[in-house]
């Protein structure tokens, strides 16, 4: 301890901000847990018609019935697995391809660091529909071209700030400092710049996480995500917009659960970036 | 020997002032020389022209050798090969000099392990003693510290443990004791004095307090706008400054003196 007493959280601080991560946890495990399960059990066959059309909750079905008699629960679950491996496939895309294009973009110089800084900015205000029904045509309407086409997008914010990020360590005197000793760039990379971007890196990826699972969501509420019979969240809303008033758990079901995923990836992002934070860090000791 | 023979080093903002204006100057092996003079000088643009470590826009121009390695113009290979064999950096504000979220232990056993190749234990005993040798009380402690963890000067320190780990022939300082309290600042005069000593190494210390310089130095060098004003033995410049510039820092160096000498008690 040294002589900063004055800025150490009070206790009751310190466990609130755990809570923040806690809750998050505990709702994006709820959806995670429903995504892992639907892999080995489904309570029934995803094109399982017998239920009866727009059956109410109960009665074999605990949230009832879609206008084709498919079992909502069913779908759900189908619906959490999809959208956990949209949020997944989206961050790891974006995380590789963004931090590699962000610490080149960080070394360039010149009228090559203006190149790339222009291409990631026309990157960013490409419409990111526009880029997945690009990439839908060229390929098919898959979950992986929606994943691809989100994780590209995506990975054009996080190299951006990563750049930035990179800059701003590069220029401290310890970087100068491991330079001074001989460390070779590589090294300095490895050891020195990515763990001291570590921290705002990974709540910003935690933070990419959910909004790539609202625009999975919205990708295949346009058709554009996974193609039935894998329910989606997005397509499961489409598809019960237009019984809403009569059948409203098939729009209430998908909709509570996207909220839930995203509110609890947000607040572990929110979690992470306090107990992560260098500066916070550096006063729990 | 000559380890350094700086010659016509003229430093380049990307605007084109010019920030260091031909300036000549040599280290000999074991040496000690005084770069002094006050902020916006120069004086720690030319330590980083010296390894090749200007910051990005700025050039450097004229022949910078470095135990026989010319670093002007030389390319990144050539200099990391030269940076901390040949010469290592203690710098001014050692908070910022050292990686905040790495341990104090492995930020030295890195130059260490490159330049023994030493590994686990044995190199955790190096690390222990590049520490003791520092005087750092707790080694132990401090190794597994973070930076923020530690005092100024036990951090200052570490930093001078990290350059030392290196085993330069050159030692540069720029400013190490200006950011300490004035009653560390002695005992890290004196533990840079004793080790370098101990080690035969030569020293580039630069500083913008003359009292400080003289207790380390041998030799000063006076710079000013990026250019060199006087150069020569500490006591002849400090009992016969020639130029202007020099008389007016020694004035105001003794001027200070005096002011301590009245307010203590007889």
């Amino acid at each position: 301890m040294t002589g900063t007493d004055l800025l150490t959280p009070t206790k009751g601080r310190r466990s609130r901000r755990s809570a923040t991560l806690v809750v998050g946890c505990v709702l994006a495990g709820v959806i995670a847990l429903l995504a892992v399960v639907s892999f080995f059990w489904l309570p029934y066959d995803a094109e399982d018609t017998s239920g009866g059309r727009l059956a109410g909750p109960g009665d074999g079905h605990l949230l009832g019935t879609d206008k084709l008699g498919r079992d909502l629960f069913t779908q759900v679950m189908t619906g959490s697995r999809i959208a956990v491996e949209a949020g997944a496939g989206s961050v790891f895309i974006a995380a590789v391809l963004g931090v590699t294009l962000g610490v080149l973009a960080a070394f360039a110089q010149g009228w090559l660091d203006d190149t790339l800084s222009a291409f990631l900015d026309i990157l960013i205000a490409f419409p990111t529909l526009l880029l997945a029904m690009l990439i839908v045509a060229a390929r098919s309407a898959t979950l992986g071209s929606a994943i691809l086409a989100i994780g590209l997008a995506q990975s054009a914010v996080v190299a951006r700030l990563v750049r930035i990020l990179v800059k701003r360590v590069l220029a401290q005197d310890y970087i100068t400092a491991a330079r001074t000793s001989g460390t070779s760039w590589p090294r300095s990379v490895l050891f020195h710049v990515l763990p001291n971007i570590w921290p705002t890196l990974v709540v910003n990826l935690a933070l990419q996480f959910g909004l790539a699972v609202l625009a999975e969501a919205g990708l295949s509420y346009l058709g554009l995500g996974a193609p039935p019979p894998n329910a989606s969240w997005g397509r499961m809303l489409q598809e019960a917009q237009a019984t809403f008033t009569t059948a409203p758990a098939g729009a209430l079901a998908p909709g509570i659960l996207l909220v839930l995923l995203v509110i609890g990836v947000n607040l572990i992002a929110d979690g992470l970036r306090d107990t992560l934070d260098p500066a916070t860090r550096r006063r729990r000791t | 020997m000559t380890l350094l023979d700086v010659r016509g080093l003229t430093v380049r903002a990307a605007d084109g002032r010019t920030l260091v204006d031909d300036l000549s100057f040599t280290v000999a092996g074991g040496e000690r020389l005084g770069l002094i003079g006050e902020s916006g000088s120069g004086k720690s643009l030319t330590t980083l022209a010296v390894l090749g470590l200007l910051p990005d826009g700025m050039t450097s121009t004229g022949s910078v050798e470095l135990a026989g390695t010319q670093t002007v113009g030389a390319t990144e290979k050539r200099l990391s090969a030269v940076r901390g064999r040949d010469a290592a950096v203690v710098f001014q504000e050692p908070l910022t000099a050292l990686d905040p979220l790495m341990r104090l232990g492995r930020q030295i056993a890195e130059p260490i392990a490159r330049r023994t190749g030493l590994r686990g234990k044995q190199l955790r005993g190096a690390v222990r003693d590049a520490l003791e040798k520092v005087r750092l009380p707790e080694p132990d402690r401090i190794s597994r510290a973070f930076a923020h963890e530690v005092s100024g000067g036990q951090r200052q320190r570490v930093a001078l443990a990290m350059a030392l780990a290196c085993e330069p022939k050159l030692l540069i300082a720029d400013e190490p004791t200006t950011a300490l309290d004035v009653s560390v600042q002695a005992e890290m005069l004196e533990l840079i004095d004793g080790l370098v000593q101990e080690r035969e190494m030569a020293v580039l210390f630069v500083s913008h307090d003359l009292a400080v310089v003289s207790r380390v130095t041998d030799r000063v060098l006076v710079m000013k706008d990026g250019r060199a004003v006087e150069q020569g033995a500490v006591h002849d410049i400090v009992r016969a400054p020639r130029e202007e510039y020099t008389r007016a820092l020694v004035a105001s160096a003794r001027q200070l003196e005096s002011a301590l000498d009245l307010r203590s008690p007889r």
